[in-house]
């Protein structure tokens, strides 16, 4: 990255009841030691809240972590809670946690750019947020 | 005075600087060490070679004792598991009351001895089935209970008085509390014949479970309300089970899984004594709740150092005298964050290790967690292999036939004293938070984010030592060359939601309103003054009020946390 560039803006946050934010919080730090601009809005936030967050802060990402099991339903919500601001496929959305194997296709399908099940390393988040903005610039 | 003389200890000295020079040397340029440099997993030096002089100051009667006796390094009890087993005690809870009845009914046909229940999201926070922030959540990490009906089917056939019952819930404590009371009510069994623990850890929710409610004064206050009722009406329940679990699965390392839960634990007794009762008389009702880890040595250390820390705290600060209210009882779980998806019956080996590190920790009971739980919520198979995994370390291993068997160890001792030295500097820093007082500081470093930033920065610090390659996990940055599968999973029934908000909607629909009203608009008042409200809790619950509706109460009174987002 050239010094004058604009460094990579990211959304972290937690949808639902779930508490489990470790990971969340390691995945943050890891992208502020790559430079990127993070923010971690915490956790029970709605999907409308995240995507408003979104278009307010002009995020060029938004990172997802659950691991409550109900990623499903929220993550649609989220996606087109993003679809409606007309933000989909401008900002990428990503999802961390505990996905099975089987949904990351449906995942996918439904509109979630990245899908980065437990045991993901942190080299495997960056390098696909850095590689996948470059491509799209 | 120490259990080695200084003239044995120079004669171990010269001994060891004559095996560096000649015979480890010799060794070291032959071939190096596997590595540069070895640590624990919280990342603490190890040194090569442990000796006395690690522990020349060791003192026998100061710092282990004899079990059963001050300071309890050695084990709470005179003879510890050559009188009786830990009780195996496996957390189980899904879907509605009715199914996870059936499978408490399953596992004390398989060996429990005790029974644990794990809530779901909306009632570990304090939301009904049917609120909107629920939804795909009702029953699907734990069970759902929304209000007394729930309690009875839960427990039903489940004799109250000859199984033990532990309630792992937070904030709402005191509702679900209050609902078990009711129903023992119901079936005749007095409270006073009750045995078991509530968590009501509601300190711990701010930055270990993170499954708050309110802020941290008002859940406070709950916590203490629920101490001092138990104290004079339900003498046999553990009030507080003090957690450092969720503190080590938020990322912590031992020593702060250490601290901060000895830290929760102080600002309680605080509390207490402030109240007018003597911790001689609530002290003995405090339990704890730890993880394990990994790390053997590590966590059988921490567990010995963890008595040893409560014993000198109890009676040196607080002045007790009753040695019940200083010796340190505990559950231990293995830690379900060590546990991986790739290889997934490899994880019945780490929870056999870590069982064992418990055991020889001296854990009064347990819960192995489940090979499968990468994927989901434990399966039933998975849950009799844990048993199976405590029954054959209680029978066959032979571990349980001598009382804390490490002691002495240059090692473990050394490593007991570490971890205690650790710890105290965390502690160290929350007392001077709150300028002396424990309970201050606690809640200064809540307010600060202090306790979060250290956790997170710790967890970070571990993923790092695993994405470099400093410490191997099996299955993660270790490949595992021919997968073995975890065999059936539990299979989650989405029609249980459906059940459950059925069967919220029964109950409220027969409820009297104008009493269930009646009792809300009591409690409400009640929690604007200072009376100990879990009689009107209990009222509320009697006259049919949702949890939700009681913790919406509070959450009005004494606010609702926000999470600070604190990274």
């Amino acid at each position: 990255m050239t010094t004058n560039a604009k460094p990579i803006k990211i959304l972290l946050a937690k949808l639902g009841l779930d508490g489990h934010d470790r990971g969340v919080k390691v995945v943050a730090k890891a992208l502020q030691d790559a430079g990127m601009e993070v923010e971690y809005l915490g956790m029970r936030l709605t999907p409308e809240e995240v995507a408003e967050a979104a278009e307010r802060e002009s995020a060029d990402v938004i990172g997802i972590s659950l691991l409550s099991g109900a990623h499903k339903p929220l993550m649609d919500k989220l996606v087109k809670a993003v679809r409606n601001r007309e933000m989909l496929g401008e900002t990428l959305i990503l999802l961390g946690g505990t996905v099975g194997d089987d949904e990351v296709t449906e995942l996918q399908e439904m509109g979630v750019d990245g899908v980065f099940p437990v045991g993901s390393s942190l080299k495997s988040i960056t390098k696909y947020i850095e590689e996948t903005l470059r491509q799209k610039a | 005075m120490g259990l080695y003389d200084k003239d044995a200890i120079d004669r171990v000295r010269k001994q060891q600087e004559e095996w560096e020079k000649n015979e480890l040397n010799g060794a070291l340029e032959v071939g190096p060490e596997r590595q540069d440099h070895y640590q624990t997993v919280s990342g603490t030096t190890i040194e090569r070679l442990y000796t006395p002089e690690h522990v020349k100051d060791l003192d026998y009667q100061q710092d282990l004792g004899m079990p059963g006796t001050y300071p309890f390094t050695r084990g709470v009890y005179p003879t510890m598991y050559r009188g009786r087993l830990w009780t195996r005690r496996q957390i189980a809870g899904f879907g509605t009351a009715k199914s996870t009845n059936q499978r408490y009914k399953f596992l004390l046909a398989h060996g429990q001895t005790g029974i644990s229940t794990d809530f779901d999201h909306p009632t570990l926070t304090g939301y009904d089935s049917y609120d909107p922030l629920s939804e795909g959540e009702v029953g699907r990490l734990g069970v759902a209970i929304d209000t007394l009906p729930d309690m009875a089917d839960l427990f039903d056939d489940i004799p109250l008085d000859k199984v033990s019952i532990s309630l792992t819930i937070n904030h709402p404590a005191i509702v679900l509390l209050s609902m078990l009371l009711a129903h023992a009510e119901d079936v005749g069994v007095p409270w006073a014949a009750l045995r078991g623990t509530v968590q009501n850890d509601s300190l711990k929710e701010f930055h270990g479970q993170k499954t708050f409610a309110l802020k941290p004064r008002g859940a406070y206050r709950l916590t203490m309300d629920v101490v001092e009722f138990c104290t004079e009406h339900v003498p046999g329940w553990n009030t507080i089970s003090i957690s450092g679990y969720h503190t080590r699965e938020a990322g912590s390392s031992a020593a702060q899984e250490l601290a901060f839960t000895i830290a929760q634990a102080m600002a309680y007794v605080d509390g207490g004594l402030q109240r007018g009762m003597t911790i001689d008389d609530f002290g003995p009702r405090l339990a704890f709740f730890f993880g394990c880890h990994m790390d053997f040595f590590e966590e059988v250390s921490k567990l010995r150092a963890a008595r040893r820390m409560w014993a000198r705290i109890t009676k040196e600060r607080y002045g007790a005298t009753n040695p019940k209210a200083m010796l340190m009882r505990f559950h231990t779980q293995t830690l379900g964050s060590t546990l991986i998806r790739e290889g997934a019956l490899n994880n019945i080996i780490r929870g056999t290790s870590q069982a064992i590190a418990a055991v020889l920790g001296g854990t009064q009971s347990l819960h192995v967690s489940g090979y499968d739980e990468a994927y989901d919520i434990p399966s039933e198979d998975a849950m009799r292999m844990s048993l199976n995994t405590q029954r054959i370390v209680g029978a066959e291993t032979g571990i349980t036939n001598t009382i804390d068997p490490l002691a002495g160890s240059f090692f473990v001792e050394h490593m007991t004293n570490q971890l205690e030295e650790q710890a105290n500097v965390y502690l160290k820093t929350i007392e001077d938070m709150g300028n002396g007082n424990m309970q201050d500081g606690m809640f200064a470093a809540i307010d600060s984010g202090y306790i979060e930033r250290e956790i997170s920065q710790a967890a970070y610090e571990y993923q790092l030592r695993l994405e470099n390659d400093e410490y191997m996990v099996l299955g993660l940055n270790d490949r595992v060359e021919g997968e073995i599968g975890p065999g059936e999973l539990y299979e989650h029934d989405p029609e249980e939601e459906t059940r459950q908000l059925d069967r919220v909607a029964s109950v409220v629909k027969a409820r009297n309103t104008a009493e269930a009203e009646q009792r809300l608009q009591e409690l409400r008042a009640a929690a604007q003054g200072t009376d100990n409200l879990v009689s009107y809790v209990l009222a509320a619950v009697k006259a049919h009020a949702t949890e939700g509706e009681i913790m919406g109460a509070f959450r009005e009174i004494f606010g609702e946390y926000k999470d600070p987002g604190v990274l």
